[in-house]
C-alpha cells in the first residue's frame, strides 16, 4: 500500500531545472508534486557536508549561466540565494612560473605582454568575437527553439526571430558564426594566439563536461556555452553561490513550498505511467503511485525513456534517436578539506588570481593527449583540471583559517578499462585512489605541499555521478553540447520544445534546449510550454527589455 | 607686532587613514568628501560591493561632521532641533533623525548618539555648527565641534562580528542594533551603518584611528576584509532603502533655488515626526502640511528590465511626467532593478498604477530608449535576518 494522491502536475527529479519548472507551475496555481530519489534535493546543484565543519559543492561548483530573469521571477534572493562573483584565475607551470588571468584589464594586458607581446592585441580580437557570439546566442536561451518544419504561428515567429537575428549579422559575420559553432576550440585559439600556455588556459572552457578533445569539432561552441552566462550582466563572469551550489536548489525548494508545492524525497520514479498514449502519473520505487495529467521528467532523455518508460509507448524512430543521443561521461571531481591555505611558491602572497580558477595545463597538445587517454578507457595521465578554493571568498564553507578546494578533473571515463575490460564496475577504492593520486601529482605543480594540507577528500568519477545524481554515464550536461544535439535537435529531432511522444509528458532537464549548466532555462522554458498547453500561458511572467 | 597667518591648505586634504588606503588603492579614484580625500573605489566596485554583502569591509567615515551637545539642557536642545522625540532614546543608544527649518523643510539627516541625558553626539553630512548654536539659544548647553577630533571607521558585512572577536573586541557580542558602547577606554562602538547588513561603526580619537585600522586589518585575514569606497557603499544603501543628502533630497540650507526643500513627511518619515513631544523646529509647518497634503512623495520602486534608471523621468500612462528617479541601481544581491524616486503627489502614493520609467541607455555610441514599468515597494529591498540577530552569527 502506498500513496495514491492526485496532482495537477508531477515533476520527476528535484534538480535545479525540475525545481524551476515546479516553481513556475505552482506559482501559476497548479497543485504540484516533486518526487526525488535522493534524501535531499538539488540533483547536481547541491551542497553536502561530508567532513565535519566543511561544506562541499560536490557536483556543480560555480555559477554564471543561471538566468537572472528566473532568479528575479522566483525571488530567489528572498529565499537565501546570494551569488558572489570571483575574479580571474591562473595556469601554473612546472618551471615555477604562471600565467595569471587578471580580472583587471590593464593587469591582464601586462601579463599577456610578459608571456607573448603579440597575444595582447590578439586577445582583444578574440574577446570581441566571443562576446559577439554570446550576444547573438543569449536571446535564444529563454525562448523555445523553433520547430523548422512546423507551420504553427508560434514556430514561424520563433523561426523568423532566428532568421532576423542571423540576417542581421551580415554575410561575413554569419559565416564566422557557422564556423564558430562547428569548429574546434584548438583551431580557433591557434588562429588567434601564439603562446601555448595562454591557449591552454583559455581552452579549458571548450572541453569542460564534454567527451571531446580540444581539436574535436564543436568544442568552440562549448567554450561559448561557458562564456555566455553572466553575473549581473558582466558577460562571461562566474561566481559562487554563497553556501555552495545547494543554495540554488534550496532557494528554489523554499520558493516552491511557499507557493504550495509538495516535495517527496527518498524514492525515485520506477515507471512513468502511460495509458492510451497519455501520461497518467508515476509509480515510485517504494510502490507509491501518484496521478497527474501532466508529468515532467527532470532526468536526462536516456534515463527517462530507456529506463523508466515502457518502450511500447514510444515511436520506434524516437527510441532509436534516444538511444543514439550522445551523453558520455568524461569528468571526475575531487572535493577537498584543507587544514590551511596551501603555499603557491610562484605567486605573490594574496594574489587576486588565487581566488579564481586555477589550472596546470601547459599546451593544447597536452590537452589533446589527455583526451586520447580517455578514448582508450583510462583517466588522463596528465589531466586537465579546473581548481578553485571558494572558501577564500565564501566564509560559510570551512572553519576560519581552513579551506575547501574543488577540483574538476578531465578526462575520466565512465567505463574504466582494466585488463581489457571496460566497465563502470572497475571503479573501486583502489582505482579511485590511483586516479586521485594522478591529479594530486599535477596539483603539486602549483602547490608543492598540497598533500600535507589534505584533511579529507571526496573522489568522484562519472560512475559515481551516475549512481548518485542519476546523470547517465555521469555526463554533467545531460547530453553533449554539439551542434547535432542543439536547438531544434535537442534532445532529438522532432521532439524539441520539451514535448515527448507521450501526451502530457515533458522533458524539463538539460537534455532539452538550451542545454546544460546551472542555467534553469530548460526548466523555465518547459514551464512556459506546459502552461501554454493548458491555456494558462498568460500566467508565465514576461520580461521587460 | 605683525601676525604670521597660517595659510589654509588648498584642495582636498588627507584623513589619518589616507596613507593606508593609498597603499592599497589600485584605481586611484578619489572624491572630495567635506574637504577630505575619500575613496570612490579602491579596487573594483563589484568586489567591494560583494565584500559588504558577503564578508567584511572598512570605510573611512572620519570626514563626517560630529557635534558634541552637552549640558543640563542638552536633551531639550536636541528635542527642539530634530523631529523625533529624543527623550525616548535610552542612554547608550543611537537614533536616526532629521531636522527642519521653520518651514518644515529638511536641513539634514544624521544619527544622534546618546551617552547620557546630558551628553550627546550628533553625526551628519553637512556643517551644522551655527545652526546648532542658534538652536541652543536660551538653553544651558555647550556645542562643541568634534569633527576634527573624533575619527571613525565603518566596519560592515556578515563576518564583522567574527572579525571584531578576533581583534579582541568580542565585548560587542550582546550589542543590539543601534546600541552604543565604550568597549575600551576611548574606543566607542555603535552597531550602526549605512548598509542594512550586520555592521558596526567604531569611533576614536583622530590620532588613534590609524592604529585601530591596523588592528582591524590584522584580524581581517580570515574574514575577507576589504577596504571600500563610496561607490560600493552607495549601492548597498539604496538596497537598504536609505536616503542620501544632496541626492534623494536637497538640504534646504544649501539649495540655491526656491522650492527645492522637502519635508520629512514627503521623504516618507512620518514615523520619525513626533508632534506630541512639544515644540520643535518646523512643527507648525509640518502640522499644516499634514492637514493640506504633501506636494511630493519619495518612494522605493522596483523597475522592469536590467538597465539602471538613475536620473530617469517617470510618466503616468506613458504620457504625463510625474516624477524622476533620484537614486537607481541594479541590485546584484536581490537581482532587481531598484531605485528611490520622487513623485509629484498624488503619484507614487495614491496613484501607483500605470507608472513608467523612461531609461536612456548608451550602447557603444548608440542611444536607445527603454520604457519600462515600475512597482512601488514599501519595504527595504534588502532585508536579512543576520543584520538583526543578537548575538550575531559568525558569517
Amino acid at each position: 500500500m502506498g500513496q495514491h494522491d492526485t496532482y495537477d502536475a508531477i515533476i520527476a527529479g528535484a534538480g535545479h531545472n525540475g525545481l524551476t519548472t515546479a516553481c513556475y507551475l505552482a506559482k501559476a496555481g497548479l497543485k504540484v508534486l516533486i518526487v526525488e530519489k535522493n534524501d535531499w534535493i538539488g540533483g547536481a546543484s547541491v551542497s553536502r557536508s561530508l567532513h565535519d565543519g566543511w561544506t562541499y559543492s560536490n557536483c556543480s561548483y560555480v555559477c554564471s549561466l543561471l538566468r537572472r530573469e528566473i532568479v528575479r521571477d522566483l525571488e530567489l534572493p528572498r529565499f537565501g540565494l546570494q551569488v558572489i562573483p570571483y575574479e580571474g584565475g591562473a595556469s601554473f607551470t612546472p618551471d615555477g612560473d604562471y600565467f595569471a588571468y587578471y580580472s583587471d584589464h590593464d593587469a591582464l594586458r601586462r601579463e599577456m605582454f610578459r608571456h607573448s607581446p603579440a597575444d595582447v592585441d590578439a586577445y582583444e580580437r578574440f574577446s570581441q568575437t566571443v562576446i559577439r557570439q554570446c550576444r547573438f546566442i543569449r536571446p535564444f536561451l529563454l525562448r523555445n527553439a523553433p520547430d523548422p518544419s512546423s507551420l504553427r504561428p508560434r514556430d514561424l515567429n520563433e523561426l523568423l526571430f532566428l532568421l532576423k537575428k542571423a540576417h542581421g549579422l551580415g554575410a561575413k559575420e554569419l559565416g564566422e558564426t557557422l564556423r564558430f559553432w562547428t569548429m574546434s576550440i584548438g583551431d580557433f585559439l591557434d588562429e588567434h594566439f601564439e603562446n601555448d600556455l595562454i591557449k591552454a588556459h583559455i581552452a579549458g572552457a571548450g572541453i569542460i563536461g564534454t567527451g571531446l578533445g580540444v581539436y574535436s569539432p564543436g568544442t568552440a561552441y562549448v567554450l561559448l556555452h561557458h562564456y555566455m552566462g553572466d553575473v549581473d550582466g558582466a558577460i562571461g563572469a562566474w561566481g559562487f553561490a554563497r553556501g555552495g551550489m545547494g543554495a540554488i536548489a534550496n532557494a528554489l525548494g523554499a520558493c516552491f513550498e511557499e507557493a504550495g508545492g509538495t516535495i517527496v524525497t527518498g524514492s525515485g520514479v520506477d515507471q512513468f505511467l502511460v495509458k492510451d498514449g497519455k501520461t497518467v502519473g508515476v509509480a515510485l520505487e517504494n510502490g507509491d503511485t501518484y496521478q497527474a495529467p501532466i508529468v515532467a521528467s527532470n532526468m536526462d532523455v536516456k534515463r527517462t525513456f530507456l529506463n523508466h518508460t515502457e518502450t511500447k509507448h514510444l515511436p520506434e524512430d524516437f527510441t532509436r534517436a534516444v538511444k543514439r543521443f550522445k551523453i558520455r561521461g568524461s569528468s571526475g571531481k575531487l572535493n577537498i578539506a584543507l587544514d590551511s591555505l596551501p603555499e603557491f611558491p610562484a605567486a605573490p602572497k594574496g594574489s587576486p588570481f588565487l581566488r579564481g580558477d586555477m589550472h596546470c595545463s601547459q599546451s593544447l597538445n597536452e590537452l589533446e593527449r589527455a583526451y586520447d587517454d580517455w578514448k582508450e578507457g583510462h583517466w588522463s595521465k596528465d589531466p586537465y583540471f579546473d581548481m578553485l578554493i571558494p572558501s577564500q571568498i565564501d566564509p560559510t564553507l570551512a572553519p576560519p583559517g581552513k579551506h575547501m578546494m574543488t577540483v574538476f578533473v578531465q578526462y575520466a571515463p565512465y567505463d574504466l578499462e582494466v585488463n581489457g575490460v571496460r566497465s563502470g564496475e572497475n571503479w573501486n577504492d583502489e582505482t579511485r585512489k590511483a586516479f586521485a593520486d594522478c591529479v594530486f601529482d599535477k596539483i603539486e605543480v602549483a602547490m608543492p605541499d598540497i598533500r600535507k594540507h589534505v584533511l579529507h577528500a571526496e573522489i568522484r568519477t562519472p560512475w559515481d555521478i551516475e549512481k548518485e545524481v542519476g546523470l547517465t554515464e555521469g555526463n554533467i550536461f545531460q547530453g553533449e553540447l554539439t551542434f547535432d544535439q542543439l536547438l531544434f535537435n535537442r534532445p532529438v529531432p522532432g521532439y524539441a520544445q520539451y514535448r515527448t511522444p507521450i501526451d502530457g509528458m515533458y522533458l524539463v532537464g538539460s537534455s532539452a534546449h538550451p542545454g546544460g549548466g546551472v542555467m534553469a532555462a530548460p526548466g523555465a522554458n518547459a514551464a512556459r510550454e506546459i502552461l501554454r498547453n493548458i491555456g494558462k500561458g498568460d500566467l508565465m511572467p514576461k520580461h521587460a527589455a | 607686532m605683525s601676525k604670521t597667518p597660517t595659510a589654509v591648505p588648498v584642495g582636498a586634504i588627507p584623513t589619518p587613514l589616507y596613507e593606508r588606503m593609498e597603499a592599497i588603492s589600485t584605481t586611484k579614484s578619489w572624491a572630495n568628501w567635506a574637504g577630505y580625500i575619500s575613496p570612490l573605489v579602491l579596487d573594483t566596485v563589484e568586489f567591494e560591493y560583494f565584500a559588504i554583502r558577503n564578508q567584511s569591509t572598512l570605510f573611512d567615515i572620519s570626514p563626517m561632521h560630529k557635534y558634541r551637545i552637552s549640558g543640563p539642557d542638552a536633551l531639550k536642545v536636541l528635542n527642539r532641533l530634530v523631529t523625533r522625540d529624543v527623550a525616548k532614546l535610552r542612554d547608550g543608544r543611537v537614533g536616526y533623525a532629521l531636522w527642519c527649518d521653520e518651514e518644515g523643510m529638511v536641513i539634514d539627516d544624521g544619527t544622534i548618539f546618546r551617552y547620557t541625558e546630558t551628553d550627546f553626539l550628533l553625526c551628519c553630512q553637512e556643517t551644522m555648527y551655527s545652526w546648532l548654536l542658534d538652536s541652543a539659544w536660551g538653553f544651558e548647553a555647550d556645542i562643541i565641534d568634534e569633527s576634527h577630533t573624533i575619527a571613525g571607521v565603518s566596519l560592515q558585512g556578515p563576518t564583522t562580528f567574527s572579525l571584531l572577536k578576533e581583534a579582541g573586541l568580542g565585548a560587542v557580542e550582546d550589542m543590539k542594533p543601534f546600541d552604543l558602547r565604550e568597549v575600551e577606554p576611548g574606543l566607542w562602538v555603535s552597531r550602526t551603518g549605512f548598509t542594512g547588513d550586520l555592521g558596526y561603526e567604531l569611533w576614536t580619537a583622530w590620532d588613534d584611528i590609524a592604529a585601530l585600522w591596523d588592528r582591524l586589518w590584522a584580524a581581517g585575514g580570515n574574514w575577507g576584509l576589504r577596504a571600500i569606497g563610496a561607490e560600493a557603499l552607495n549601492m548597498v544603501r539604496i538596497e537598504a532603502g536609505f536616503i542620501a543628502a544632496g541626492v534623494d533630497f536637497q538640504p534646504v540650507h544649501t539649495a540655491m533655488r526656491l522650492h527645492r526643500g522637502r519635508s520629512p513627511l514627503e521623504l516618507g518619515f512620518e514615523k520619525l515626526v513626533h508632534f506630541e513631544k512639544g515644540h520643535f523646529n518646523g512643527r507648525r509647518a509640518l502640522l499644516q502640511q499634514r492637514e493640506d497634503g504633501m506636494k511630493h512623495h519619495l518612494v522605493k520602486i522596483d523597475i522592469g528590465g536590467f538597465k539602471p534608471a538613475d536620473g530617469s523621468l517617470i510618466y503616468h500612462r506613458k504620457k504625463k511626467e510625474v516624477g524622476h528617479v533620484t537614486s537607481g541601481v541594479w541590485s546584484p544581491t536581490m537581482k532587481q532593478n531598484i531605485a528611490l524616486a520622487e513623485f509629484k503627489a498624488p503619484y507614487g502614493k495614491a496613484i501607483q498604477d500605470d507608472l513608467w520609467v523612461e531609461i536612456y541607455v548608451n550602447e557603444e555610441g548608440q542611444w536607445d530608449k527603454r520604457i519600462v514599468p515600475l512597482t512601488v515597494v514599501d519595504k527595504p529591498f534588502f532585508q536579512n535576518a543576520r543584520s538583526r540577530a543578537t548575538p550575531p552569527k559568525s558569517f
